[in-house]
């Protein structure tokens, strides 16, 4: 109980940061990308602010927190332990940003304008998820991948 | 400039901060939302509470801050619905691939200073401009 309701928490300050900060903002996403717009004067810097803000929170709250033996409601920190940069990994990041160019909405982003009771987001998740399960199905069909034990 | 907001953004990222180190110092996870959706997809893992929670929690997030403030967070969508599900397909293939996001790789990861995160973060925001870049200035002339 402990658990969900920390979780539930985390998830409700997360989900209104996105939606303060912008960042579940399509048209303001793609402003802040538009770097042709610094000499049209229509750049929007704010989504730095956003992607600071977060990371000096982060980094300094993870610092103390990683510091501790384990988390308050967990045996044990769950961290990714890969360090090879492979085509995988720098393919799939290269396809997550045309996709974000696209339509302005990345998975932290989307899912807390599902709130907003908007059809765009909907459409946006939907297919994201269909997305996620071809990226999986054609894993699972790869014969040059064997598969992990 | 088109509504530059440094400190409702800035306010909004110390969240979105605040909001990863309590999901690490409470349940020991990295906040990536890419992830945390694509876990709960089948073959499912024992332990999908949290996750569901969390996620409970994003969508309760614009319902919660209209009761508090009176006025839903506005969004403006400039991209037409075909589009937003190529869209959305591809970023479901490419973090899935690319084992993460703007929250997983550019926040959590990032902060940990992970290479892969690091390196991941650079790619996608280059590619991200570089599509907003053929999209308003190339093909939209």
């Amino acid at each position: 109980m402990m658990r969900i309701a920390l979780s539930f928490a985390a998830g409700l300050v997360f989900g209104a940061g996105i939606l303060i900060s912008g960042m579940a903002n399509p048209a303001k996403v793609l402003n802040f990308f538009d770097l042709g717009g610094i000499a049209e004067g229509t750049w929007d810097p704010s989504l730095a602010f956003v992607m600071g803000g977060a990371l000096v929170v982060t980094a300094i709250g993870y610092r103390l927190v990683l510091r501790r033996p384990a988390p308050l409601a967990d045996a044990r920190f769950h961290l990714p332990n890969k360090t090879v940069l492979d085509a995988r990994l720098i393919g799939g990041a290269a396809l997550f940003g045309i996709g974000w160019g696209i339509t302005g909405f990345c998975p932290g982003g989307a899912v807390p304008a599902l709130g907003l009771g908007r059809i765009e987001p909907l459409v946006f998740v939907s297919t994201m998820i269909l997305g996620m399960i071809a990226a999986r199905r054609i894993e699972t069909r790869a014969p040059s991948r064997p598969r992990a034990a | 400039m088109n509504d530059f907001t440094p400190l409702s953004s800035t306010a909004g990222g110390l969240l979105i901060g605040v909001a990863a180190v309590l999901l690490m110092a409470g349940l020991g996870r990295v906040a990536g939302i890419a992830g945390i959706v694509g876990s709960l997809l089948p073959p499912l893992p024992a332990d999908r509470g949290w996750r569901v929670a969390f996620l409970a929690g994003m969508v309760a997030a614009a319902p919660l801050l209209y009761l508090a403030t009176g006025r839903m967070p506005e969004i403006d969508v400039p991209v037409s619905l075909p589009l937003l599900a190529v869209g959305g397909l591809v970023v479901g293939i490419g973090v899935s691939y690319g084992n993460g996001c703007t929250s997983g790789h550019g926040v959590c990861g990032m902060a940990r200073l992970s290479k892969r995160s690091i390196a991941a973060t650079l790619v996608f925001m280059a590619t991200t401009a570089a599509t907003v870049f053929v999209l308003r200035h190339v093909a939209g002339g």
